[in-house]
């Protein structure tokens, strides 16, 4: 991850206008922060079929036909999917990589940033790009990418067998496999979905369809000997190495590592399993009756339940606690160990727990407008738009980054004071 | 022939109203804990309003537009199930002997009137066998239980009418009624005519799921 | 002009069915039968079964009965005799050749539209009934050809027309240049999250019908909708796997459509004009998954173009003047009660509204819909004479001077388009996003 501690922790607010910047361009689009909060950033439009990217007031250089997809990678960088004369490239920080492709796109990041992939198809074949270097070996079809944490492997479902026009046959027999760094496994599949790196980017494992019934999960192109109706996407256990994955047995879910059910407890739903940071607890989002969500942490279900849906499970860094969204009744709010907070909003992004876990944070809208709300007290403030809260290394300052009254305003607030 | 009408009316008659209403409860029971053991979704779409709205229509004659389609088909049967079920409760003869077993009973019907009854639910009974016979879509998915069904349905009327008018054998007559009434009463739980508990259940369901959820009619 | 078509006699062969077929053993048949009916069903099929009185009110609901002159064989009852009550008795000891014609029966003479639960006095669901079939004919491996490579489809690349990941931001790249030429700041917002909106759409949109996605984007840049659409899998609602009874890619499909729509954090969906698709999303898919009720709401195109005429935010600038006739797409009418703003948006839109007969719930299916189309090209004549009724229908219409037949749902479109051609009934079939596009307030461009 980027050192966060190195950012401007001084407490205070700088501002950037951005709907100014309105008057320089045919028109902006919407915008994206770095995760430092220093810069915003869109595409804009120059003129016709001219795009650029403008950071805090300032164009690229670089003019394209079409430029989208702009993300920032953990350690700031800027990325675009940009294209000219009916070539696309990435643009990183205004620079394009040198090569030109039929297409690229979904971006991806290393977990530090610094390194970036992107799918891309030249003359109908496919192959995944790290840092503008394509794979040697290209398919005849190309889904579901990842890159390994550290970012010095990509791989991806790969079509390696030609199938004819609804040749059915054929198809179940198997024509996908995985190919990493080009290299596809020396296996087949019906299917292929799902790809999960290990952390340390040595082993790769997803869920597969062997002919239409008998799905299971492969690890390095080996599946497991065991299948069942059906599996949702791996993660590998960060300490053990364990693959685990939820897998459908007689009808209902429980959760399996490494072919052998964990769970005893059967839920009509589990999907979304996570592994504490310690390793200590495995926790996933379940369905413990038809209807009704909730957590499971070590298979035991939480009691709070919710009857629309729970998303974005996060463990705290501590992996003490446990927050989740909740939708309950059309509204949404946060399931925070095992309890719901009262307060529900039309929307909310994924929580996030201060560093020594004391603290859960989590951007909400009501009616258009978007706020900040911790340990369920909403503060103040509300903005037009508002990205993801940051927590300073210490826990004691939190970085609000948003956009009120046209104005992008990078505040960093103590957390006594907000709490106060 | 005083023992058999003693053993007809005592023991059996006990038998048969135990089966019947055991066997409604067992599958009663049965269904819901069906439902619930492998499409316990379907409570949590179950819908009051919807579901009587649903039985509502389904049972007034031409309510729906399939009644309105078949308006013949449409009186018989109600008729028929109005007087099958009409009939036999409130039948004064079965009044008396419910009283004189058990010490109450209930207002019943003058005999002309249940005589008539009786013979509404035979000439439905006919008219199914016809119908079954003659609409090639009804004969196509008949199979041999279907008239086994009508006849067990029938046999009970068919025999209360000939007793009660004393046509022939009247002792016998008498016999077979009771007996044919309590095998049609045991077959309820166990075949077909087990719709006379289901149906309301699944017309409860359907509705509840046109309703509730896809907004709109089921008739 | 409805000639009466019988070429029952030929027998039609589909490389799935016979696929499947070939090496399958009656031990296997009876295997999965048991499987299916004792194992996979519950309630649902026990009670509906047994309270089944064989009365045959059903018939007069069912097309394909209607069309083939009454003929008992396609009476909804009697496709479940020919099918499920013989495995049941047989205790699923039946013939490779019964599977065959059990095959044929239930992808092919059923378009599971649900008018017979209408019909049925104890709202017996037949429609779930073949669905069952379906399933046993999907675990036998006998699912027709054409239909099980579109399941292969959304099961390879998330989508039912093999697009490819890359065709689909390229499709709607190019959409969003072609409608620049007609407003030059429109977008086609690619995953913009917390937009109001995500679209989505069915595969043959990007693959054969772009006009569509340009009409829409036109009509949601004009009524300044916030909306987006992803550029990821996902963005397909159409479900072919929920109709070969391949549930487990069903639901993997809808689970990757609303976790999308959650991903970008967006209020609602709208779906283009597309019925199987509501069928799936709505009604079908999300249970399977354990949601009670999209957890992300699905608002169909009908009810969407209702709500931006209703609120004045696109508005018509000249009624369309040739008369129109609405067909009632079962799975948004039968199963989603859209028929009374469906005829609220043809009003407001068109001079001329004539009804066809039977209409709202009672409308006859357009024969194509429940994967019938789906089974491709080995059955359309089959198809199209199982519709007979619907051509009489529409002649009708036509008679009373309907000139054009909207049909909001994909697969009626194909279908009708079909009938129209075989029975020369000279209609012009449009959705409503066709017409809206046509007579709506655009800005000067």
């Amino acid at each position: 991850m980027a050192d966060v501690s190195r950012w401007d922790w001084e407490i205070g607010t700088k501002a950037i206008p951005f709907d100014a910047w309105k008057a320089d361009f045919a028109w902006v689009e919407e915008p994206y922060v770095s995760p430092d909060g220093e810069r915003i950033a869109a595409v804009v439009n120059l003129d016709d079929a001219q795009f650029s990217v403008c950071v805090n007031g300032r164009a690229w250089e670089g003019v394209f036909d079409k430029a989208w997809y702009l993300r920032f990678s953990h350690d700031g960088r800027l990325s675009a999917l940009v294209s000219e004369d009916g070539e696309w490239t990435v643009a990183v920080d205004g620079e394009t990589w040198p090569e030109r492709y039929g297409y690229v796109w979904n971006t991806l990041f290393s977990a530090d940033g610094a390194r970036v992939a992107v799918a891309a198809q030249q003359d109908m074949a496919y192959a995944m790009v790290l840092d503008g270097v394509m794979w040697e070996n290209r398919f005849a079809n190309m889904t579901h990418f990842a890159i390994s944490p550290d970012g010095r492997h990509t791989a991806a479902t790969v079509q390696v067998k030609e199938t004819g026009e609804a040749d059915i046959a054929r198809f179940q027999a198997g024509c996908y496999s995985v190919a990493v760094d080009g290299d596809a496994w020396d296996s087949v599949f019906t299917n292929v979905w799902n790809l999960a790196f290990s952390p340390d980017g040595a082993h790769l494992a997803a869920e597969v369809r062997q002919g239409l019934y008998d799905y299971t999960i492969a690890v390095d192109g080996r599946p497991w000997e065991r299948c069942f109706s059906s599996v949702w996407q791996p993660v590998f256990h960060p300490v053990s190495g364990a693959v685990i994955a939820p897998v459908r047995l007689e009808g209902q879910w429980t959760v399996a590592a490494d072919g052998a059910p964990i769970w005893p407890r059967r839920f009509v739903q589990v999907w979304h399993q996570q592994v504490s940071p310690d390793g200590q607890r495995l926790a996933a989002i379940v369905s413990p009756r038809y209807g009704y969500w909730t957590l499971a942490v070590d298979g035991v279900p939480w009691r709070t339940t919710v009857n629309e849906m729970v998303m974005d499970l996060r463990f705290s860094p501590d992996g003490r606690r446990l927050a989740a969204a909740a939708k309950h009744d059309g509204r949404w709010t946060l399931l925070v160990d095992d309890r719901l907070w009262s307060q529900r909003f039309d929307q909310i992004r994924p929580p996030v727990f201060s560093p020594d876990g004391r603290l859960v944070a989590a951007v909400v809208e009501t009616e258009g407008r978007f706020g900040l709300v911790v340990d369920d007290r909403r503060l103040p403030q509300s903005y037009e738009a508002l990205w993801q809260p940051v927590f300073s290394p210490d826990g004691t300052r939190v970085l609000v980054r948003g956009i009120e009254k046209g104005t992008y305003r990078r505040q960093v607030l103590a957390v006594d004071q907000l709490l106060a | 022939m005083h023992a058999i009408y003693g053993w007809v009316t005592g023991p059996l008659t006990w038998i048969a109203f135990l089966l019947f209403f055991g066997g409604l409860l067992y599958r009663l029971v049965q269904l819901l804990i069906l439902v619930r053991r492998k499409e316990p979704f379907i409570f949590s779409y179950m819908s009051l309003k919807y579901s009587l709205r649903s039985i509502l229509h389904w049972i007034l004659p031409f309510g729906t537009v399939n009644w309105r389609l078949h308006p013949v088909m449409t009186i018989v049967t109600f008729a028929f199930h109005i007087c099958l079920l009409v009939a036999p409760v409130f039948l004064m003869a079965h009044a008396i002997l419910f009283e004189e077993a058990w010490g109450f009973g209930w207002p019943s019907l003058p005999d002309v009137a249940a005589d008539w009854m009786t013979l509404i639910v035979i000439a439905g009974a006919v008219f199914f066998l016809v119908r079954r016979i003659v609409r090639p879509e009804v004969r196509f998915v008949t199979s041999t239980s279907d008239y086994v069904l009508l006849a067990v349905v029938a046999a009970p009327f068919v025999t209360g009418f000939i007793a009660y008018h004393q046509l022939f054998a009247y002792r016998w007559m008498l016999v077979a009624h009771i007996v044919s009434g309590q095998v049609m009463l045991v077959a309820i739980p166990f075949t077909r005519l087990v719709h006379m508990l289901f149906a309301p259940l699944t017309r409860a369901y359907t509705g509840s799921e046109f309703g509730g959820v896809r907004h709109a009619v089921d008739w | 002009m409805a000639q009466p078509a019988k070429s029952e006699a030929k027998q039609i062969v589909d490389n799935g069915i016979e696929k499947g077929a070939a090496g399958l053993t009656e031990d296997r048949i009876q295997a999965v039968i048991n499987r299916v009916i004792k194992g996979e069903s519950g309630a649902r099929l026990k009670v509906y079964v047994d309270t089944c009185v064989h009365c045959g009110l059903c018939s007069e609901a069912c097309h394909y009965y209607l069309s083939h002159d009454k003929d008992p064989r396609y009476s909804p009852v009697a496709k479940v005799k020919q099918t499920l009550w013989e495995m049941i008795r047989r205790k699923g000891r039946v013939s490779v050749d019964f599977m065959r014609r059990a095959a044929e029966i239930v992808h092919t003479e059923c378009n599971l539209c649900k008018r017979c639960a209408m019909y049925c006095p104890f709202g017996i669901d037949i429609a779930y009934l073949m669905m069952v079939v379906r399933r046993i004919v999907h675990l036998l491996g006998m699912t027709p050809q054409y239909i099980q490579d579109t399941a292969h489809s959304h099961a390879a690349v998330s989508n039912q027309m093999w697009v490819k990941p890359d065709e689909w931001p390229d499709t709607l790249q190019w959409q969003e240049e072609e409608a620049r030429g007609e407003i030059p700041t429109l977008r086609i917002p690619l995953e913009k999250e917390g937009a109001d909106i995500m679209y989505s759409v069915i595969g043959p949109e990007p693959k054969f019908q772009a006009q569509l996605i340009y009409q829409a984007a036109v009509i949601m840049d004009v009524a300044g909708v916030n909306w987006t659409m992803p550029a990821t899998a996902g963005w397909d609602n159409s479900d072919m796997a929920m109709f070969t009874g391949d549930n487990e890619v069903m639901g993997r499909i809808k689970r990757e459509h609303y976790e999308t729509a959650a991903r970008l954090r967006v209020r609602r969906i709208v779906m283009g004009e597309c019925g199987h698709a509501f069928r799936s999303v709505y009604d079908v898919g999300n249970r399977w998954l354990g949601w009670r009720i999209p957890p992300i709401p699905i608002i169909h195109a009908i009810e969407f173009y209702h709500e931006l005429l209703t609120a004045g935010k696109i508005r018509v600038a000249k009624k369309f003047k040739t008369p129109v006739t609405i067909h009632d797409p079962c799975n948004v009418v039968r199963g989603g009660g859209l028929h009374r703003m469906a005829r609220d948006l043809a009003h407001a839109l068109c001079e001329e509204v004539v009804e066809m007969y039977p209409n709202c719930e009672h409308n006859y299916c357009c024969c194509a819909g429940g994967g019938v189309i789906n089974c491709g090209p080995p059955w359309k004549n089959k198809r199209i004479e199982g519709n007979r009724v619907k051509a009489d229908q529409l002649a009708d219409a036509k008679i009373r001077g309907a000139k054009v037949l909207i049909a909001p749902c994909h697969n009626c479109h194909s279908g009708l388009e079909d009938i129209n051609h075989a029975y020369e009934l000279g209609l012009d079939i449009k959705f409503f996003g066709d017409i809206i596009y046509e007579v709506m307030e655009k800005p000067e461009a």
